[in-house]
C-alpha cells in the first residue's frame, strides 16, 4: 500500500535532519553529468530507430486566414518525400503547462504568423527540410482585420482571471493622503525560453501502443494531452524523456512536434522523427507576454506603505486562458491596507503566450522593485530599510500567516556579503574612467506550490537502492537530489543509489515546472523511503523513528544488522504519494531572497555591464548545495538578460517575430555575466513539505532585473522604466 | 537545404572557372543555405588553395584570402603595426567562428537584416523588386547613412571597417584576369541594386588583401552593441590617430553598423588634422559624419550614439577628455 501524506498540517518532525547518512544538502555532483559531457545522454532527437522517417514543418507566411490549398503533387514528387500531413488533430500551439488536455487544434486555420501548416515527411531530414520549404500553400484571407499591437486602441482588452484580482480599501484616497507616493508605469518586453535543445519528438507505434520520445517537462500531464489530442486512450501512450536540454516552461505542454510525429508514424507505419528548427521553436512555442505595469505606492512619512497598486496589461491570442500572472508576488510581499491588483489581457495575433521561467514574478517583481527604489529615494531612506519596514506580519491579501518568511534575513545577509554599506546615496557619485558605477538592491519572491507526486523506491537484496518516478530532470539536478533523499533516508552511500526518471510508465510525478519539482517529487521519495524504513524497523520489532541507517548498517536501540541481511533476498519496495492539503490554504507559502548588483554604465555609450551580483535566498531546506546554487546562478543570469538584453521583437504590421534566432534574440553571453555570489539563508519550512524544502528554480530571476535597474539609476541618474534597458534608453539621460 | 554539388578547387584558376559559389570557412554561407537565402547549385571549396600566408609586401602586408580570422588577429606584425585590425577581428563573432572564418569570406559576409534572412518576407536584396519590409518594420540594426528606398541593410562586419581605416586593397582574380580594388570601394551602397553587396562579379575570387605600410599613431576599434560579445555592431569605429605637439597630426577613421558598407569619409579626417583636440572639434567631426544621417524609427538612436561613440574614441586617442 502506498504511503500517502496529504499536507494538512505542518510536518514538524523534521525527519531528514534526524538521519545518519549525512548526504542530504551536500554539494554532490549530478550523476548524469558525465553522460551529458561525453554525449551519451540520449536526447529526444538522438535516438536511432530502425526504418525511421523524418518530418519537418512548413510554416504559415500569413498571420491569419485559412489554408485554401496546398500544392501536394509538386512536393510529393521531390526526392524521398513520403507524405504531407495536415490532419485536423495537429496542434496550433503547445498545451499550456499542466493543462492535461488537448490545446487548440486544426492547423488549416491560421492563428498567427509562423504557425505550422503541414508536416512534410521524407526519407532523410534534409529531404524533408527542402520539401517543407518548397511546399506552396495558398491562403484565404480572414474576414476581419487582425490586431498585432497590444497597445493599439483596436485591441480587445479583457479582464484576466478573477483569482489575480485584488481590491481592498481605497487606493485613490491612500495615494491622495500619502506623505510620499509613486505612480509610475513600467513596461517589459516579451521573452523566449530559448532552451538549448530545440523541440523534437520521435513517435513509434507497436499496434495500438504509441511510444513517444520527446523533450518534455511534465510527463503525467503530457500523456493526457497527447492522448486527448490524438483521440486515443491514455493507456495507449507512453512518453520517454529521460534527458531534457533545458525547458524553462517551453516544454511544459505537449507541442506540435509530438502530435504530428504520432499522426505521421501511425499513417506511415514506421517511426517518425520531427525536429523543430531554432526559428520554429521561437515562432511556435510559448512566448512570455510583454507587460505594461502601472505601479502605485502610497506611503507614510516613515516609508510604511498604506497602499499598493499593480495594474497590468499583458497579451495573448483570442480565446487563450493564460494570462501572465504579473502581480503574483505583489499580493503578499509588502503591506498596505489599500490594494488594487489586476491583470488585463489584450487579444492580439502573435504566437501563443504561456509559461516562461517564473511566470508572473519574473517580470512583475522587477517593476515592483524598481518602483520601491523610487519610493525609497522620495522617502529618503535606505532602500533595504524601506523593504524591511514593509514586511507584513501576515499575508495582507489573504490574511493568512506566512509558512515562513526570510525576506528580512535575506536582505541582511545579502547586504553584509555584498558590502551594501559602500553604496553612495547620491547618484553619479562614483566614476571610473568612462564608467559610472552604482549599486542597487531588490527583493526576491516566488510562490511555493506543492503538487501531487508519487514515487517508488526499491531496496534491492544487494543493498542498492533504485528510485523511480516519471519526474523529469531538465538540467535542474533532479537525478542528484532524489538520489540524495533516498540515500539519506535508507543509509545508502550515493554510489549505490540509482534514479530512473522521464518514463511515463513510472509512478506519476509533478513534472518540472513552477519550481515545485524537487520539493514535491522529493517528498514522494521521502514517503516511499519511510515505508521501507518501517519494514526494516519491523524486523527489529521496533519503531521506524528509532531506526538508524548508515552505510548499509541498521541500528535500533542495542540491536544492529547489515541491511542486506535484513532484506534477506527479498527486495523491499516502498511507494510514496504526497498531496497538497490544508497547509497551502492556511499559510502563504513562498521562497524569498534579496539581490544586490553593482553595475558600470558607460558615460559615452550608455552600455551597461553588471560588475558583480549577490543573491541571498531562503528556500527552505537546501537539498543539494551545488545544484541549488546552480539554479540560482541560472536564475540570476536570466535576470541579467531580462534587465539588459532579452526582447522578442515583433513586426507590428503582421505580428511576425523578427528576431527568431539566438543571433538576434540576445541571451546574456559569458562576458555579460560576472562572478555571481549565492548565499543561502538556512531554514526549515514544515508547512511547505515533509522534507521542509521549497522551490528554488525560478527564484533567482524574480526581482534581479530590478536590482540592476536600481543600480543603473544609482550609477548615472537615469531611471529606465522599459525593460530591457538597452543603451538607447539610457544615452538620452546621461549627464554631460 | 537544397541539394548542391561540391568540388574542391585545385587552383585559383579552377575556382574562377568553376561557375560555382566559393566556400571557405562557410560560417555565413552555410547558415544562409540552411535558410535557403542562398541556394547555390554548386560549391567550390577554396580552403586548400595556397592563399593562407601573411607576407610582407610593398612595405605593408599581403594577407591571403583564406587566412583565418584567429590567425590574422594573432599575427605579431598585425598586432604591432595594425593593431586596429587585430582589435576589430577579436571584436567579431566568437572564438570558434574566428577559427573558421577567412579574410576573403569575412569581406563577403552578408547583412543580418531579419527580413533578408526570412524567405517569407519581401526583400530587394534577396529577391530584387519584391520590396523592403525593414522600412517601417523592426529596424534597430539598420542603416542611418547611405540607405535607399530599396534597402536599409547594413554591412555587419568588423574586419572590413578596420581595413577601410587602414586603406587596404582587395586583390581579385576573375575571368578577365586580376585586378585590385580599395576596400573603401569594395562594398557598395544599395541604391536600386541592393542585391549586390560589393563589386565582385559572379566568377570573381578574392585572393588577398594588402595593407599599406604602417602609419604612426594610436589605434582603436570601438564596437558598441547590445551585449558584451557575440552581437553585431550598432555602431563601431576604427581609428588611427597620431598626435604631435598637442595637435592631431594624422587621422584615419571608418565606421561600421551605420551603412551598407564600412563608412569612410575623408572630410572627417580633414576637420581633425592640424587642430588641437577639443569637444567642440569632435562635435564638428560628428557633424560631418552625420550630415546626411536618416533614422528609420527603431534605429534613430544610432545618430546620437554614433556622435557619442566618436567622442569616446577621439577622447581616448587624443587624451582630450575635458
Amino acid at each position: 500500500m502506498t504511503n500517502t501524506l496529504t499536507m494538512d498540517k505542518p510536518d514538524v518532525r523534521n525527519r531528514l535532519d534526524a538521519m545518519a547518512q549525512g548526504i542530504i544538502g551536500a554539494p554532490l555532483d549530478r550523476p548524469e553529468g558525465p553522460l551529458k559531457v561525453v554525449g551519451t545522454a540520449t536526447y529526444a532527437s538522438e535516438w536511432q530507430l530502425p526504418d525511421m522517417a523524418y518530418g519537418v514543418f512548413a510554416r504559415a507566411t500569413v498571420p491569419a486566414g485559412k489554408v485554401a490549398s496546398i500544392d501536394r503533387e509538386a512536393v510529393l514528387a521531390m526526392p524521398g518525400v513520403l507524405a504531407i500531413h495536415d490532419d485536423p488533430r495537429m496542434l496550433v500551439n503547445p498545451a499550456q503547462g499542466g493543462a492535461g488536455k488537448k490545446p487548440l487544434q486544426d492547423i488549416r486555420e491560421i492563428h498567427y504568423f509562423g504557425q505550422t501548416v503541414a508536416l512534410v515527411v521524407a526519407e532523410t531530414f534534409e529531404q524533408a527540410t527542402a520539401a517543407a520549404k518548397a511546399l506552396k500553400v495558398e491562403y484565404a484571407a480572414p474576414d476581419d482585420a487582425s490586431v498585432f499591437d497590444p497597445e493599439s486602441s483596436a485591441a480587445t482588452v479583457e479582464h484576466g482571471p478573477d483569482t489575480q484580482r485584488v481590491q481592498t480599501g481605497d487606493l485613490d484616497k491612500a495615494m491622495a493622503d500619502a506623505a510620499f507616493s509613486v505612480d509610475v508605469t513600467y513596461t517589459t518586453a516579451g521573452h523566449a525560453s530559448a532552451a538549448m535543445e530545440p523541440h523534437a519528438s520521435i513517435a513509434s507505434w507497436q499496434g495500438d501502443q504509441l511510444t513517444l520520445r520527446g523533450s518534455l517537462q511534465m510527463l503525467n500531464y503530457n500523456v493526457a494531452e497527447l492522448a486527448d489530442s490524438l483521440a486515443v486512450g491514455q493507456s495507449q501512450v507512453r512518453i520517454l524523456s529521460p534527458y531534457v536540454g533545458g525547458g524553462f516552461g517551453s516544454k511544459l505542454g505537449v507541442g506540435e512536434d509530438s502530435v504530428a510525429a504520432a499522426i505521421a508514424s501511425r499513417e506511415l507505419g514506421r517511426p517518425v522523427r520531427v525536429d523543430m528548427s531554432r526559428q520554429q521553436v521561437f515562432e511556435t512555442v510559448m512566448r512570455r507576454s510583454e507587460t505594461r505595469q502601472r505601479l502605485r505606492l502610497a506611503a507614510r512619512a516613515d516609508g510604511v506603505l498604506t497602499g499598493i497598486g499593480h495594474e497590468c496589461l499583458v497579451s495573448n491570442l483570442p480565446g487563450e486562458q493564460y494570462a501572465e500572472p504579473v502581480t503574483q508576488a505583489t499580493e503578499f510581499l509588502y503591506g498596505g491596507e489599500n490594494r488594487m491588483l489586476s491583470v488585463d489581457v489584450a487579444r492580439i495575433v502573435r504566437l501563443c503566450a504561456g509559461s516562461v521561467r517564473a511566470p508572473g514574478e519574473a517580470v512583475g517583481m522587477q517593476a515592483l522593485e524598481s518602483a520601491m527604489d523610487e519610493l525609497a529615494e522620495k522617502v529618503g531612506i535606505d532602500p533595504v530599510e524601506l523593504r524591511k519596514r514593509n514586511i507584513p506580519a501576515i499575508d495582507p491579501s489573504q490574511g493568512t500567516p506566512y509558512s515562513s518568511n526570510t525576506l528580512a534575513k535575506c536582505l541582511d545577509a545579502g547586504a553584509a556579503r555584498f558590502g551594501w554599506d559602500q553604496r553612495q546615496t547620491q547618484t553619479c557619485a562614483t566614476r571610473e574612467g568612462e564608467w559610472w558605477i552604482g549599486m542597487g538592491v531588490a527583493s526576491a519572491a516566488r510562490v511555493h506550490k506543492l503538487v501531487e507526486a508519487s514515487a517508488r523506491v526499491t531496496l534491492a537484496s544487494d543493498g542498492t537502492v533504485k528510485v523511480e518516478t516519471d519526474m523529469t530532470d531538465i538540467g535542474t539536478g533532479t537525478y542528484a537530489v532524489l538520489g540524495q533523499i533516498a540515500g539519506e533516508m535508507l543509509g545508502t552511500p550515493i554510489e549505490k543509489v540509482s534514479v530512473c526518471l522521464g518514463d511515463s510508465a513510472l509512478p506519476a510525478g509533478p513534472g518540472s515546472g513552477g519550481s515545485w519539482g524537487a520539493a514535491s517529487s522529493g517528498s514522494a521519495v521521502f514517503l516511499a523511503c519511510e515505508q521501507i524504513r518501517q519494514a526494516l524497523a519491523k524486523k527489529f520489532q521496533g519503531d521506524e523513528e528509532a531506526l538508524s541507517l548508515k552505510d548499509g548498517i541498521a541500528r535500533l536501540g542495542e540491536a544492529s544488522a547489515m541491511v542486506v541481511d535484513l532484506v534477506a533476498g527479498k527486495p523491499i519496495v516502498g511507494e510514496g504519494t504526497i498531496k497538497p492539503g490544508e497547509t497551502s490554504k492556511a499559510t502563504r507559502q513562498a521562497s524569498y531572497g534579496a539581490f544586490f548588483a553593482e553595475v558600470a554604465v558607460n558615460a559615452y555609450t550608455g552600455e551597461t555591464r553588471v560588475r558583480r551580483m549577490t543573491g541571498a535566498f531562503g528556500i527552505g531546506r537546501v537539498l543539494n548545495e551545488k545544484t541549488a546554487t546552480s539554479q540560482c546562478y541560472g536564475g540570476m543570469t536570466w535576470s541579467i538578460g531580462s534587465a539588459l538584453t532579452e526582447e522578442l521583437a515583433f513586426d507590428l504590421r503582421d505580428g511576425h517575430l523578427v528576431n527568431h534566432d539566438l543571433a538576434e534574440y540576445h541571451v546574456p553571453v559569458n562576458l555579460d555575466v560576472p562572478a555571481l555570489e549565492v548565499v543561502f539563508v538556512e531554514e526549515r519550512d514544515p508547512h511547505a513539505s515533509p522534507i521542509q524544502a521549497k522551490g528554488v528554480g525560478e527564484l533567482g530571476i524574480c526581482g534581479g532585473a530590478g536590482a540592476i535597474a536600481n543600480a543603473i539609476y544609482n550609477a548615472c541618474g537615469v531611471r529606465v522604466r522599459d525593460f530591457p534597458m538597452t543603451l538607447d534608453k539610457i544615452i538620452g539621460g546621461l549627464p554631460d | 537545404m537544397k541539394a548542391f554539388t561540391y568540388a574542391r578547387a585545385g587552383s585559383t584558376a579552377d575556382a574562377v572557372a568553376a561557375d560555382a559559389m566559393k566556400i571557405a570557412g562557410g560560417t555565413n554561407l552555410l547558415d544562409l543555405m540552411k535558410l535557403e537565402v542562398e541556394v547555390p547549385r554548386r560549391l567550390v571549396d577554396i580552403n586548400r588553395l595556397p592563399l593562407a600566408a601573411i607576407e610582407p609586401a610593398g612595405g605593408g602586408l599581403r594577407i591571403g584570402a583564406v587566412v583565418r580570422n584567429s590567425d590574422l588577429a594573432a599575427d605579431i606584425r598585425v598586432r604591432r603595426d595594425y593593431a586596429v585590425l587585430s582589435k576589430a577581428l577579436l571584436a567579431g563573432a566568437s572564438g570558434q567562428l574566428r577559427n573558421k572564418a577567412t579574410t576573403g569570406g569575412n569581406l563577403c559576409q552578408r547583412t543580418r537584416c531579419g527580413y533578408f534572412t526570412d524567405t517569407a518576407m519581401p526583400c530587394n536584396k534577396r529577391e530584387p523588386g519584391s520590396g523592403c519590409q525593414a522600412i517601417g518594420g523592426f529596424n534597430r540594426i539598420h542603416a542611418i547613412l547611405g540607405a535607399s528606398d530599396a534597402c536599409i541593410a547594413t554591412y555587419p562586419g568588423d574586419m572590413a571597417v578596420a581595413m577601410s581605416a587602414l586603406d587596404a586593397v582587395v586583390e581579385i582574380e576573375g575571368t578577365a584576369g586580376s585586378r585590385s580594388v580599395a576596400v573603401r570601394d569594395f562594398h557598395r551602397l544599395p541604391g536600386n541594386t541592393p542585391e549586390r553587396d560589393n563589386v565582385l562579379e559572379a566568377d570573381d575570387l578574392i585572393t588577398a588583401v594588402t595593407l599599406p605600410a604602417p602609419v604612426p599613431g594610436r589605434h582603436a576599434y570601438r564596437k558598441v552593441r547590445d551585449r558584451s560579445s557575440y552581437a553585431f555592431a550598432l555602431v563601431s569605429i576604427a581609428a588611427v590617430v597620431e598626435m604631435d605637439a598637442g595637435r592631431i597630426a594624422s587621422a584615419s577613421l571608418a565606421f561600421g553598423g551605420l551603412a551598407h558598407k564600412p563608412w569612410h569619409d575623408p572630410a572627417i579626417a580633414e576637420i581633425l588634422i592640424g587642430k588641437a583636440p577639443s569637444k567642440a572639434l569632435f562635435d564638428k567631426a560628428a557633424d560631418v559624419l552625420l550630415a546626411g544621417a536618416q533614422g528609420q524609427g527603431a534605429n534613430d538612436f544610432k545618430i546620437p550614439l554614433a556622435r557619442r561613440t566618436l567622442h569616446a574614441v577621439l577622447a581616448e586617442l587624443t587624451g582630450e577628455t575635458a
